[in-house]
């Protein structure tokens, strides 16, 4: 796919908006506004043919017999899948590379362990004939009984995992001997990354080539998925996903929905279309998992904190693991000499869940954000107060100093802003007529996770530039930076720069996951694009063709997509016109950051698995993004409703490629922290351990109309320990305290502390 | 979805004439009806198309009432002009329906077909026991999730909340549906659930909803609707009220009070008692207050669903006495 030099932004967008750090407008927005972006599953391709998932009713036990005749009969139907029919895959390594058991791998259950499980497949000539014949499979079961969730008797105490232990000094001790303490436990429900477009995909087999056009935030690591299942090498597979309609974290690897139409692509010897309904979103893949903390603060009399104790336990599934590190910001966010961090995880019948937008530090920053309020109010300090009070000078656990931390510029800046010093400390102390008015503060982080990218950037005969990758934009802003990045570094305008993603057959890329993109992806172009640059103003010194050669200049300067001597003495010409007179018709350069002496298997292992990704206490310093929210709402004493009404949030993620982009990312994330916060919740049936608000009229998400006007502002500085290019994650920052500070200011508002997501209003009537 | 036919309907003659073959669904807006369809809850085997018929989507509004037809857009019917000035409580009610994209799709007479949003009547196929679908199967959602459920005029044999709003404003100002040249009032068109939760309008085979009529009065035109829910748009109610007043001479004393609640029980519920406690009385808070306590006279909760007990009179209050500050 090719974004075909789309005009951008408006009129006020000068030339320097398309160099980098400039506010550049999408470059793939007009495609999108204009339909003419074709997502995955738009493809049209001669012979599809479509799936339907049939799905467990029951949450725990074994499929005794599916009874297929029916559906075999309806009109239309190919193929009916069943665990017993469908071909045999073998396993696949997981996420870090890990060799797979030597084992098959069937995507069709046999063993049920949690409710809307796929145990079939209907294949017809039309949609509507799977979705008819998929109604007539019937399956029978075996039942068992299930755990439910993390409250289920039976579930217990879970696994303890080493790994997450954090602790320095004797914090029990010095809990037990703090002259102030407070200790509560505060709870998330299962949250869903609801993307707008619902998983699936289109798999085609020519020979032992697959090709799997599927919405996609990792399209090396799934191809090598797909690869590994199938048997086939990896270079045999290609991902095509030009375009994705929100990941946030839940498209960036191959599930077995995708085994399930590749099987049937493969049988049927035909190009087989899946797409999931929304209902099956909600249990094909894996949401947040609902999380339990404990947080226990000791602290003097000034609210100095001396001790943290922290525990937490978050769901997994039967047969999966999924770790949601619930110390993660617990363990950074403020000085303490004595902490110790513990976590657990339960199993109970689910789907295992998966990432969502800041796995970890999300619900991580809702236990100590909340709880530093509740001692700010304990020991009667100002909630910004004590944070600063308590402000961690290096990193607390790594026992490092920090690359960047504008945290106490984002606290003075966003409380400026907001107008903190005028707030009246008291609970239900600001009101408007039945409306209590509540301001509520809270700190955010994400670690600046780092790996190597690779891009191939040319410049045409015609003097425009075109970069390859195999990256992707979700949304997020990718090829929008990259064509910056690319026009700045050799020196023509945006408009020249056609950017091509979502492609595996492009140059390498790791995952899109983690906001760790844009640092990798800039780098690469930045480094393809000044070698090319090189190789450019080279010819023109040298080649005996060239204008410039009898200058004997040293350098050259392009600029605009011209070439002229940097002190404007010689001739001026196009990028084109010296490519003609040297006889070229491209210079083509790849670029990557990966170490100098990496070999080809280091590259595959890079872009195929997360498991040479740069840990963020790397060397020297503690990476990390930072963000401070000052939250306003009104809630109705009555009625016991909030709604926000004022945000303003202060954020540190260094340089910023594209404010414009960055700001746009900044708010979504505070958007689903206020869904997060007030409404999103996976509501269980306990006796069937079913979601029964499978959809988008039942799982609520926010509407404009429960959003205000949100400001935010960047108060970064480039960092170069984080990226080449000065940057620091953007994406997932936002949401991370979004939570606590509203939880917060209901706590102002209403005296009454919620410590359980979300604040619906049967918790404050 | 199961392959079904369509037809489209020359008169309404022909449409009921269709409509009565077995299998056979009136299809207008569709936002139902096609969502209902997806489910799994419906399998109409022909939808009689019926929005090309003249002459039933007009809005006509005298001092006598207001008629509706049965075509008429929620969105038209909710910006209208007379039906904003004389019956405020039905805009507000429309206004706050839906999203504007299903109130520019969805018909006055198919909002008044609405069926309930309980997710075990939604989902046949994880949920077979559901009386409202199969009669004599069971209840799901008794024991089950209830937050949204109601806690009036339920039965042993469904409890599932009537979803809608603008009903819920008709029921308050004694609309009257018609059926052709049979006519019903509102709060007798909606059916408690009873044993026959299957059942739950007053409309016979070979019938069709034409026209609302919606007297005028005093009430209706001091009138107003309060929906309160966890997302300001775009959500069922939690509970919701449509109340009227009308002031004697001095401005203060009630002459006449309308309330209906929404959000809480299986149909429109129209709370007579609430009303009677206040009419004749000086309008003041606290009796205001004690009176609609008497809206949920009755109510019985299945667990989550008890906080409507405690919100739905807090709703009934705030809207009456936001209808005395205008006086």
């Amino acid at each position: 796919m090719t974004v075909h030099n789309i005009r951008h932004g408006d009129a006020s967008d000068g030339a320097l908006s398309e160099a980098v750090g400039g506010r550049l407008s999408r470059v793939d927005g007009p495609a999108k506004i204009t339909g003419a972006a074709k997502y995955a599953v738009e493809q049209r391709l001669e012979g599809l043919a479509y799936a339907v998932l049939v799905e467990s009713t029951i949450a725990s036990g074994k499929v005794r017999a599916i009874d297929t005749t029916a559906a075999e009969a309806a009109p239309g139907v190919l193929q009916v899948l069943t665990p017993d029919t469908i071909i045999s895959l073998r396993t696949a390594s997981d996420w870090f590379g890990t060799p797979p058991p030597d084992k098959p791998y069937c995507p069709l259950a046999r063993d049920i362990t949690f409710s809307g499980q796929h145990v079939a497949a209907v294949v017809a000539e039309t949609f509507e004939q799977a979705v008819a014949a998929a109604a007539l499979v019937k399956v029978s079961y075996d039942e068992t009984p299930s755990i439910v969730d993390l409250s289920d008797a039976k579930a217990g105490d879970g696994i303890p995992i080493d790994a997450m232990t954090k602790e320095w000094g004797d914090a029990q001790a010095a809990f037990a001997s703090a002259p102030v303490r407070i200790c509560a436990a505060y709870n998330t429900p299962r949250e869903y990354q609801a993307p707008m477009e619902p998983h699936g995909l289109i798999a085609r087999w020519e020979d032992d080539q697959l090709t799997v056009w599927e919405p996609s935030q990792w399209l090396d690591g799934m191809a090598r998925t797909y690869a590994e299942w199938f048997g086939v090498p990896f270079e045999n597979v290609r991902l095509v996903s030009p375009y994705i309609g929100g990941g946030f974290g839940s498209k960036a690897l191959a599930l077995s929905h995708g085994a399930v139409a590749a099987c049937a692509a493969r049988m049927l010897g035909r190009p087989v279309r899946l797409v999931m309904t929304r209902p099956q979103t909600f249990t094909g893949y894996g949401g947040r998992a609902a999380t339990r903390q404990t947080v226990a603060i000791g602290a003097d009399a000034n609210g100095k904190i001396q001790s943290i104790v922290h525990r937490g336990v978050n769901e997994t599934s039967i047969d999966g693991m999924w770790v949601e590190p619930l110390g993660s910001v617990t363990s950074i966010m403020y000085a303490t000499p004595t902490f110790s961090s513990k976590q657990n995880v339960v199993r109970v019948n689910s789907v295992v869940p998966g990432a969502m937008r800041a796995p970890g530090e999300n619900p991580s920053a809702f236990g100590i954000e909340s709880a530093i309020d509740e001692l700010a109010y304990e020991v009667g300090i100002d909630p910004l107060e004590i944070r600063l009070r308590n402000y961690a000078e290096q990193d607390p656990h790594a026992k490092k100093a920090w690359s960047t931390r504008q945290l106490r510029e984002a606290f003075a800046t966003g409380a400026e802003r907001f107008g903190w010093f005028r707030r009246t400390p008291e609970p239900r102390s600001m009101r408007d007529g039945n409306q209590l008015i509540g301001w509520g503060v809270a700190a955010g982080t994400y670690p600046v996770r780092r790996a190597y990218g690779e891009a191939i950037v040319r410049i045409l005969a015609d003097g425009s530039v075109e970069v390859e990758s195999s990256s992707i934009d979700m949304g997020q802003g990718t090829y929008t930076i990259l064509a910056q990045t690319a026009a700045e570094t050799v020196g023509v305008r945006a408009d020249d720069v056609v950017v091509k993603l979502g492609d595996s057959r492009f140059p390498r890329a790791g995952v899109t996951g983690g906001s760790r993109l844009a640092g990798v992806m800039t780098g690469a172009v930045y480094k393809a694009a000044t070698s090319a640059l090189d190789q450019l103003v080279g010819l023109a010194i040298s080649d005996p063709r060239s204008p410039f050669h009898a200058l004997q200049a040293n350098t050259l300067v392009v600029a605009n997509g011209r070439i002229g001597s940097p002190r404007g003495d010689g001739p001026d010409v196009s990028i084109a016109e010296l490519l003609k007179s040297v006889g070229r018709d491209h210079i083509e350069a790849t670029g990557d950051t990966m170490p100098a002496n990496s070999t080809s298997d280091d590259r595959y292992k890079n872009y195929t698995t997360i498991a040479m990704a740069l840990p963020h206490t790397e060397g020297d310093y503690s990476r990390h993004s930072w963000c401070a929210h000052f939250i306003e709402v009104r809630v109705d004493e009555d009625f016991g409703t909030v709604r926000v009404s004022r945000v303003v949030s202060a954020l540190d993620s260094g340089r910023l490629y594209n404010p414009k982009l960055a700001e746009s990312q900044w708010k979504g994330g505070i958007i689903m922290g206020i869904g997060q916060a007030l409404l999103e919740e996976g509501i269980m049936d306990r006796r069937h351990g079913r979601i029964v608000n499978n959809n988008l009229a039942d799982y609520l998400v926010p509407t404009n109309a429960d959003i205000p006007d949100i400001e935010v502002i960047s108060v970064g500085i480039p960092d170069l320990h984080s990226s080449v290019l000065g940057g620091k994650g953007v994406g997932e920052l936002a949401i991370v305290g979004v939570a606590p500070a509203i939880a917060n200011a209901v706590f102002h508002a209403t005296g009454k502390r919620i410590r359980d997501l979300p604040i619906t209003l049967e918790k404050l009537i | 979805m199961k392959d079904f036919s369509y037809l489209r309907a020359a008169s309404v003659d022909a449409a009921l004439q269709a409509a009565a073959l077995p299998g056979a669904m009136l299809l207008a807006g569709g936002t139902t009806l096609i969502d209902l369809a997806k489910c799994g809850v419906t399998e109409p085997e022909t939808l009689v198309d019926i929005t090309h018929l003249k002459g039933l989507n007009s809005i006509e509004v005298g001092e006598r009432g207001a008629t509706i037809g049965a075509l008429a857009r929620m969105g038209h019917v909710a910006d209208h002009g007379d039906i904003k000035s004389r019956f405020p409580a039905v805009s507000e009610a429309l206004w706050q329906a839906a999203s504007a994209q299903i109130r520019n799709m969805a018909t006055i007479g198919g909002n008044l077909m609405q069926r309930t949003r309980c997710p075990y009547f939604r989902d046949p196929a994880n949920f077979p026991a559901c009386n409202k679908r199969e009669p004599g199967s069971g209840c799901s959602a008794i024991g089950g999730v209830t937050r949204g459920h109601a806690v009036l005029g339920t039965s042993n044999a469904c409890i599932a909340m009537y979803p809608g709003d603008l009903a819920v404003a008709l029921v308050a100002f004694d609309a009257v549906v018609h059926l052709g040249l049979r006519q019903v009032p509102v709060d007798d068109f909606f059916l408690l659930p009873g044993t026959t939760p299957n059942r739950e309008h007053a409309i016979e085979p070979g019938e069709m909803i034409t026209a609302i009529e919606i007297p005028g009065s005093a009430s209706a035109r001091r009138s107003t609707y309060l929906k309160i829910r966890d997302r300001q748009s775009y959500e069922f109610a939690a509970a919701s009220a449509a109340v009227g007043v009308e002031f004697e001479a001095d401005g203060r004393t009630i002459r006449d009070l309308r309330v209906a609640l929404g959000g809480v029980a299986t149909k429109p519920w129209r709370a007579r008692a609430a009303e009677d406690a206040l009419k004749g009385k000086v309008l003041e808070p606290d009796a205001v207050r004690a009176a609609s306590l008497l809206a949920v006279e009755g109510a019985v909760d299945h667990g989550a669903n008890h906080y409507k007990i405690e919100l739905a009179p807090r709703v009934v209050a705030r809207a009456i006495l936001k209808l005395g500050e205008t006086a």
